[in-house]
């Protein structure tokens, strides 16, 4: 009772009308980055080897949406989904009891993760040197057939000319997945092993499969320590398309354009025009993964995202690939 | 709270001798430390056998053998008289498949000091899953069994909640329910109370007990000595990988004979 009648005496006190904390320093800045701004616009502008009515001339013909469409998108969605399957088979693998199997999955990621992206896409796009034809069938056959008194045993089922199957196209694919895989299966080991060994145990005991415990109760909780490190992976992707270059595949985005400038001796607006569309390309999957993040990490406080975030940092400076 | 019925299988009857589980020396070590000394236990069909003692003196490992968790490194386990984790032919003991240890562990349950539900499903969908995957019993039939065993662990309101949404004494009795879906003939408890509030852990025992009088064969690990005493058919004392003492829980209790259980129940009660 007391306090309440002092507080009913004492009046309101008036607001605060303190002077502000100057920041001297943010308008130097400020005027530092607007001469830095004019000086780059002026060269945009005025420097004639941007050739800007070319480049917008050029950056939309049929041949480089095709590239873009087919070489990078499509290339991009098919190789994260072989990448995110082979990926969780090896991450399976590594943590499996069988010691062969935990061999055959570290041997797969020390391969893939060792070998530069650029230099494995050369090789896969090489490979039809080693065999003209890829044939299905009984293997050393030949070989066999010498043990046994046999000249030249050919027991093949079917097969085709490689140049036939490995095009340009299959074997960028396959080296971009079979890479991404790799990476793939480290991010999902860390996910699997995120997961608190109680619930493989409450799993277990229930008498559930190594498959049932897997599927039903580890993976759905590891997605979220999966996700976020996937999509940068996506992003990392649809980037490492443009190596497509060294396979060659032809009907790529990167190709296209710098073979158009290649070709018109204007390779500078041309590359111009590829930091666009990948600038372009990669906002929206920027965009698509700031949603995802903010989906997997709710209900954890920003600290936990935050720590996410930094997984994922770490996991795109191993996915990389082309650095 | 209600009569909990136990399901159709449980308390059906054991081999001839009437025996759950027949624990014969067995011997169990982390590297080179020796955690179980030769343990020999029989728990009598129906019975509920309380384990108790000091930290570390492994009342947790002795259960997880059980249901094969941890494999033994001598000695043997029986349930309802089979062989747990091997089979014996030709005077040889062979290793059971992954698949051959899991239809062991259909009919033992467990409930865990943390629970361990799985979080991202519905206390229903928690207590439906086994039967459903690994029994492959019918959704309709399974979630039937699931909603009236929720009703009887008193959480009939609380069937779409998921676990980050209930109370930890309320998780542990999904747990039981869990368990319980998958009708099994022995129930074992790892301090199913230790995690809980103080508050919290009446609920608990209180579903413990209907099971009990239900005729549940029981094996708990537990330092609720009020429990042991009035729902236990016997307590067992271990220390140091042996058990040290064993016999009716309130005589147990009463008059410890050996220094160590008295010096043990000096400081728990
Ligand atoms: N997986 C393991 N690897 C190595 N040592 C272990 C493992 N599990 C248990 N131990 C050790 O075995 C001993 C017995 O452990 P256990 O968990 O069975 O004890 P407990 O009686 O249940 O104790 P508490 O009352 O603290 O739960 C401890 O010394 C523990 O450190
Ligand atoms: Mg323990």
């Amino acid at each position: 009772m007391a306090s309440e009648e002092v507080t009913t005496v004492r009046a309101r006190p008036e607001p605060i009308k303190a002077v502000p904390v100057r920041h001297p320093g943010r308008w130097i800045l400020v005027a530092v980055l607007a001469v830095l701004a004019a000086m780059f616009v002026h060269v945009l502008v005025t420097n004639k080897a941007f050739n800007w009515s070319f480049m917008v001339d050029k950056m939309f013909r049929p041949p480089i949406i095709e590239g873009l469409l087919r070489g990078t998108v499509l290339m991009t969605v098919l190789a994260m989904l072989i990448g995110v399957v082979l990926g969780v088979l090896v991450a399976i693998m590594r943590l499996s009891d069988n010691p062969i199997l935990r061999g055959v999955g570290w041997l797969y990621t020390w391969f893939f993760r060792a070998v530069p992206r650029l230099v494995l896409l050369a090789v896969f796009g090489n490979i039809g040197i080693l065999w003209s034809r890829i044939e299905f069938g009984v293997p050393f056959d030949t070989q066999l057939g010498q043990l046994f008194g046999i000249d030249n045993l050919q027991l093949r089922l079917f097969g085709f000319s490689s140049r036939d199957i490995i095009t340009g196209f299959m074997a960028g694919l396959l080296g971009l997945a079979l890479s991404e895989a790799a990476y793939m299966a480290e991010i999902v080991r860390a996910g699997i092993q995120s997961v608190d060994g109680g619930q493989t145990e409450a799993a277990q005991a229930l008498g559930m499969s190594r498959g049932q415990l897997l599927r039903r109760v580890v993976l759905p909780q590891a997605m979220r320590v999966i996700i976020p490190p996937t999509g940068n992976e996506t992003i990392a992707m649809l980037k490492d398309t443009s190596l497509l270059l060294y396979v060659p595949v032809t009907v790529e985005l990167f190709f296209q354009l710098d073979a158009v400038g290649k070709r018109t001796f204007q390779i500078f607006p041309m590359y111009v025009a590829a930091c666009l569309w990948y600038l372009f390309l990669t906002s929206i999957l920027l965009v698509g993964q700031h949603y995802l993040e903010r989906h997997f990490g709710k209900g954890y406080g920003p600290t936990a995202q935050a720590r996410d975030r930094l997984r994922t940092m770490a996991a795109q400076q191993g996915g990389g690939g082309a650095q | 709270m209600s009569e909990l019925t136990v399901p159709a299988q449980a308390g059906a009857p054991a081999a001839e001798s009437g025996l759950m589980v027949q624990a014969e020396q067995v011997h169990k070590s982390f590297g080179h430390l020796e955690v179980l000394k030769g343990i020999d236990l029989e728990v009598r069909s129906g019975e509920v056998c309380c384990l108790l003692g000091p930290s570390g003196s492994g009342k947790s490992t002795f259960l997880r053998c059980i249901n094969h968790l941890e494999k033994i490194n001598a000695g043997s386990i029986r349930v309802d008289g089979e062989l747990i984790g091997y089979r014996e032919h030709g005077g040889k003991l062979h290793e059971l498949r992954q698949k051959e240890v899991a239809a062991q562990r259909r009919s033992i349950g467990m409930v865990f000091q943390r629970f361990n539900l799985f979080p991202h499903m519905t206390a229903l969908e928690n207590v439906i899953e086994a039967p459903v995957r690994v029994k492959r019993e019918a959704k309709v039939a399974a979630r039937e069994r699931a909603e009236s065993l929720l009703a009887r662990v008193g959480l009939g309101d609380k069937m779409g909640n998921y676990p980050g949404q209930l109370s930890g004494g309320q998780q542990q009795r999904v747990a039981i329910a869990r368990a319980l879906a998958m009708q099994p003939k022995l129930m074992l408890f790892d301090e199913p109370t230790s995690a809980l509030d103080p508050e919290l852990v009446g609920e608990v025992l209180d579903v413990m007990k209907d099971l009990a009088r239900d005729g549940m064969t029981m094996i708990v690990v537990t330092h609720e000595i009020g429990f042991a005493r009035e729902v236990g058919d016997r307590l067992v004392f271990m220390d140091g990988g042996v058990v040290v003492e064993q016999g009716n829980p309130r005589e147990v209790i009463a008059n410890p004979v050996h220094d160590r259980t008295k010096a043990f129940l000096a400081k728990v009660l």
